[in-house]
């Protein structure tokens, strides 16, 4: 009975639902579009010029929402020819901008604002170009406009679209970065360049012009030069003749980079090295044995207190040492630390241990900023006046966070070595077994709680260093700075760079850390897209960004392996359990 | 095999060190009991005070808790994003108890403010099932099969965008909700000290988790769910439908927490858009210290911390003097969660699944 019904209506709307996939595009791309708006990013952002008196940041985001959905919508259109593709472009544009006329007209009638914060009439004034309510037609024109453009552009041939796309990205990435390449430029002789690129907020018109024209014609030039095919072409001594200065060079600019880039940027890079230190510890503990520790700042407090105690010339210092002199202690009272909280909790396994290291850290603030032990930490007011590591004039290059960023990269570089030099060890083998299987592990003579032990002690002293540095860098520590965030942070990094991958952590700290850091305008808005970045990376890349080779290698055949293999295990399993 | 001796001493020094370990623990809960109770600083109506805002809030982690314990059961998953669910079914409550206030309805009698509140706890329900659906199915259903850790940074990253788009959609300010006049007056039994507000967080979380209960044990749904959580490969087998299982579990654990949210807002009467955090870690600890994957667990291990939490502070701490032990809460929460994990780490109630399979 039912079924007669339902075959009809596929028959009869075949047509309408070829169109289907290219329309809920539309839909998907006007959800975000008006997201976008209540979350606050168009409005908030209005003010903020992508290209100075062309395009605002607010406006930017939409128009590229509407660019993507003509895009994917043209991939999906029901035939393969340019006119249906820009039309079904055209029309999911359309179907976006009907979503944001929508909220203008809904946002007319009734008052969403007690409710929604950002569906002002400001918002409205932005989406209708400042005409009111009659205005609501401007938004699907403009949808359909730019669906359909983008859609155009994707039926191109490769050799024109790739220009095309990069070129469109690459003036948005100087758009969004105008502000922090313009300050350290005006300062140095590429000024008047810097004048010509940017305004004081944003692009220049002729500077986005610029760019969008080096970009695309790097871009379609790429294909001519074949730098990757040429070199590989190159005799086998000549290639590897090539290495040693290519790294020379990348060594200058990694020793180079934070001169004459300001204290922001500096501030930013030596943050990020910390974190760079801390990550290729969590890389021990995480990557070659397994542990989830998610109470990380626990024993990144312990050095920070530790430094902050020993140096401090304020009113809870003890021995008023140097930085240098501290900082031994500090690692060595992280790793004790680390082995007495360590002992009583290897035997856990799992997520059951993160949790349990999850507490550990929260314990340590809370303690830290507690009245209890105020009298010696100093309770929420923390510990002040900590010496820098190099004592120099304020005018000296090394002083502020540069000097930061040189002893947090040679950190980073002891703990690599240590790292290295361990993965190949009788211990190290040992840890990756208990990483693997630890009933195995045990069974081939492993000592569990012994190796564990080892191998939190080491991530707990690097993280203790790591907290030394971090002292170094603020000159004061409160309670509030030794959050699960940190701990948070440093498991991400490590994660999204890729597991077991010290070049890897490096791209992860950047990613996580470097950008959040540089981007401060934007707020409260930078950790929304934390959260998207961290599910986008996991989504498109669960090997991390720059996976070692091993490690991609083993995730890839370790689930074909568990395709065959969980068939034949599962069965058994409830009786092991 | 032979034993090295440096093993041996180190594995004496291990054992000394949890004996050590335990012995402290006992010594600090026995003797700063008996001192606080020695000193007589407390009468008993503070110590029914105490047990009584302990159950409250116990309720309202229990109520968290399933969802937690459910999501791992099944998934082996730590949903970091849960606590957020929570804070979202705070603000649906808050909306609705506002615009309901503002049409004179709330306050208007005894029968409109309860169905005000049934109004409330039903709306929020919605949306946090609407909010986790969601959330499973972009952050979490694409790497059912991939290594343990990508999941939970994906939780942690959706927990982070909840949060923030709470903040940018309502902006960083502290919502208070509503009074409803018939909550905030007493229970005519003196000694309880309690108010009617208590009496509805503890009588809807128990009535609530009675009822999932019964819909898991007793329900084909909740076998499905069941069998799933058993063994997801021989569970699709049999002819159950792994992924609506799946989502299943999700969708009754976020509408505990949406209701949980509605009577944190009543009894806490604050919302904002870090609500969800602390009362999130809570909860999963709650969960783990009744035993994971284990529906009474999570309620025990609810009322358990939420009655230490309570009474600790003062029971253990006061006697030793030690300032403000109330700030000190935490600690005691975290410490008992720990403990539980080193000696039972199954939980309260749990199967031994800590040392072999998670």
């Amino acid at each position: 009975m039912t079924a007669v019904p339902a075959v009809k209506t596929a028959s009869g709307t075949a047509a309408a639902g070829a169109w289907q996939p290219a329309l809920r595009i539309g839909l998907l791309g006007g959800a975000i579009a008006v997201y976008l708006c209540l979350v606050g990013i168009v409005p908030t952002f209005n003010e903020r010029p992508l290209i100075a008196r062309v395009i605002s940041l607010g406006e930017a985001s939409l128009l590229v929402t509407a660019l993507a959905t003509g895009y994917l919508a043209a991939e999906r259109a029901p035939v393969a020819r340019r006119s249906t593709e820009t039309l079904a472009g055209a029309l999911a544009g359309a179907l976006g901008g009907s979503v944001l006329a929508g909220l203008v007209l809904v946002g007319s009638v009734v008052n969403v604002r007690a409710v929604l914060l950002h569906a002002s009439p400001e918002l409205y004034d932005v989406l209708t170009l400042g005409l009111g309510t009659e205005g609501f037609w401007i938004s699907i024109a403009v949808g359909a406009a730019a669906g359909g453009l983008a859609a155009l552009s994707a039926s191109l041939p490769d050799a024109l679209r790739r220009p095309l796309v990069w070129g469109v990205a690459g003036v948005v990435v100087m758009g969004l970065f105008a502000g922090l390449l313009r300050t350290p430029m005006l300062t140095t002789a590429v000024a008047p360049a810097a004048r010509f690129l940017f305004a004081p907020e944003g692009l220049q018109v002729a500077g986005a012009v610029l760019v969008f024209m080096l970009v695309a014609g790097a871009v379609a030039l790429r294909p001519r030069l074949a730098l990757s095919r040429r070199y590989h072409e190159l005799p086998q001594r000549t290639q590897r003749a090539l290495v040693p200065p290519a790294l020379v060079l990348v060594l200058v600019i990694v020793l180079l980079f934070p001169f004459g880039l300001g204290p922001f940027f500096a501030m930013a890079v030596a943050t990020v090295a910390i974190y760079v230190l801390m990550g290729f510890g969590m890389n021990i503990t995480l990557g070659l044995a397994g542990l989830l520790d998610l109470g990380f700042v626990a024993f990144f407090a312990v050095g920070a207190y530790t430094v902050g105690l020993l140096t401090s010339s304020g009113e809870f210092g003890l021995a008023g040492l140097s930085w240098w002199a501290a900082v031994p202690f500090a690692v060595l009272f992280a790793m004790a630390f680390a082995a007495f909280l360590g002992l009583p909790i290897l035997g856990i396994r799992g997520d059951y241990l993160a949790i349990a290291t999850l507490g550990f850290g929260e314990i340590v603030r809370i303690l830290a900023g507690s009245d209890l032990l105020k009298a010696w930490l100093g309770g929420p007011q923390g510990i002040l006046n900590i010496p820098k590591p190099i004592v120099v004039g304020p005018d000296h290059p090394l002083a502020g966070p540069v000097q930061i960023y040189y002893i947090a990269l040679a950190c980073a570089l002891v703990v690599a070595f240590v790292a290295w030099r361990l993965r190949g060890s009788r211990l190290g083998r040992s840890w990756m077994a208990i990483r693997e299987d630890e009933d195995v592990a045990e069974a081939m003579g492993v000592n569990l709680v012994q190796t564990k032990l080892l191998a939190y002690m080491l991530g707990g002293a690097f993280a203790g260093l790591g907290g030394a540095v971090f002292a170094g860098l603020v000159n004061s520590i409160f309670a509030s700075s030794m959050a699960l965030f940190v701990s948070i942070n440093v498991v991400a990094l490590v994660v999204v760079g890729g597991m077991g991958s010290n070049p890897g952590v490096v791209v992860g700290a950047i990613f996580l850390i470097g950008l959040p850091e540089l981007f401060r305008e934007f707020s409260e808005y930078r950790y929304l897209l934390y959260g998207v970045a961290l599910i986008a990376i996991m989504l498109y890349r669960p090997e991390g960004l720059l996976p070692s080779k091993v490690t991609r290698r083993e995730l890839y055949s370790a689930e074909e392996l568990e395709a065959t293999a969980e068939s034949e295990i599962s069965p058994a399993q409830p009786a092991a359990s | 095999m032979k034993v090295r001796p440096i093993e041996r001493l180190t594995d004496f020094a291990i054992v000394g060190f949890l004996w050590a370990f335990r012995i402290a623990v006992v010594l600090v809960v026995v003797v700063g009991s008996i001192l606080t109770l020695a000193s007589g600083k407390y009468s008993l109506a503070t110590w029914i005070d105490l047990i009584g805002s302990g159950l409250t809030l116990g309720s309202i982690y229990a109520l968290i808790a399933l969802g937690y314990t459910m999501v791992y059961g099944i998934l082996r998953m730590i949903n970091f994003a849960h606590g957020d669910i929570f804070a979202g079914g705070a603000f649906a409550g808050y909306f609705v108890a506002t615009a309901l206030l503002g049409i004179g309805f709330l306050n208007a009698g005894l029968i409109a403010s309860l169905i005000s509140i049934v109004v409330m706890i039903l709306v929020a329900m919605a949306v946090s099932t609407a909010l986790a659906i969601g959330v499973e199915r972009v952050a979490y259903r694409p790497l059912r099969n991939a290594p343990r850790l990508v999941p939970l940074i994906s939780a942690i990253g959706a927990s982070f965008f909840l949060e923030y788009t709470y903040r940018g959609m309502f902006g960083p300010g502290i919502y208070a909700f509503p009074d409803v006049s018939i909550l905030t007056q007493r229970v005519p039994i003196p000694i309880l000290n309690r108010q009617w507000v208590d009496v509805l967080v503890i009588a809807s979380a128990l009535l609530m988790m009675g009822g999932l209960y019964l819909f898991v044990m007793r329900t084909r749904l909740g076998t499905s769910m069941r069998a799933v959580s058993e063994d997801r490969d021989t569970a699709a087998l049999m002819g159950i439908d792994a992924n609506r299982a799946i989502v299943l579990t999700f969708a009754v654990g976020a509408a505990m927490a949406g209701a949980a949210g509605v009577l944190w807002g009543l009894k806490y009467t604050q919302v904002y858009f870090f609500t969800g955090f602390t009362p999130g870690i809570k909860a999963f600890t709650a969960a783990v210290l009744g035993g994971i994957g284990n529906i009474p667990g999570a309620m025990l291990g609810g009322l358990f911390l939420g009655l230490i939490e309570s009474v600790g502070p003062t029971l253990f701490l006061d006697g030793f003097n030690v300032p403000s032990p109330n700030q000190l809460k935490d600690v005691i929460g975290f410490t008992m969660l720990v403990l539980v994990l080193v000696f039972r780490p199954s939980g309260i109630l749990g199967e031994r699944v800590t040392r072999s399979r998670a």
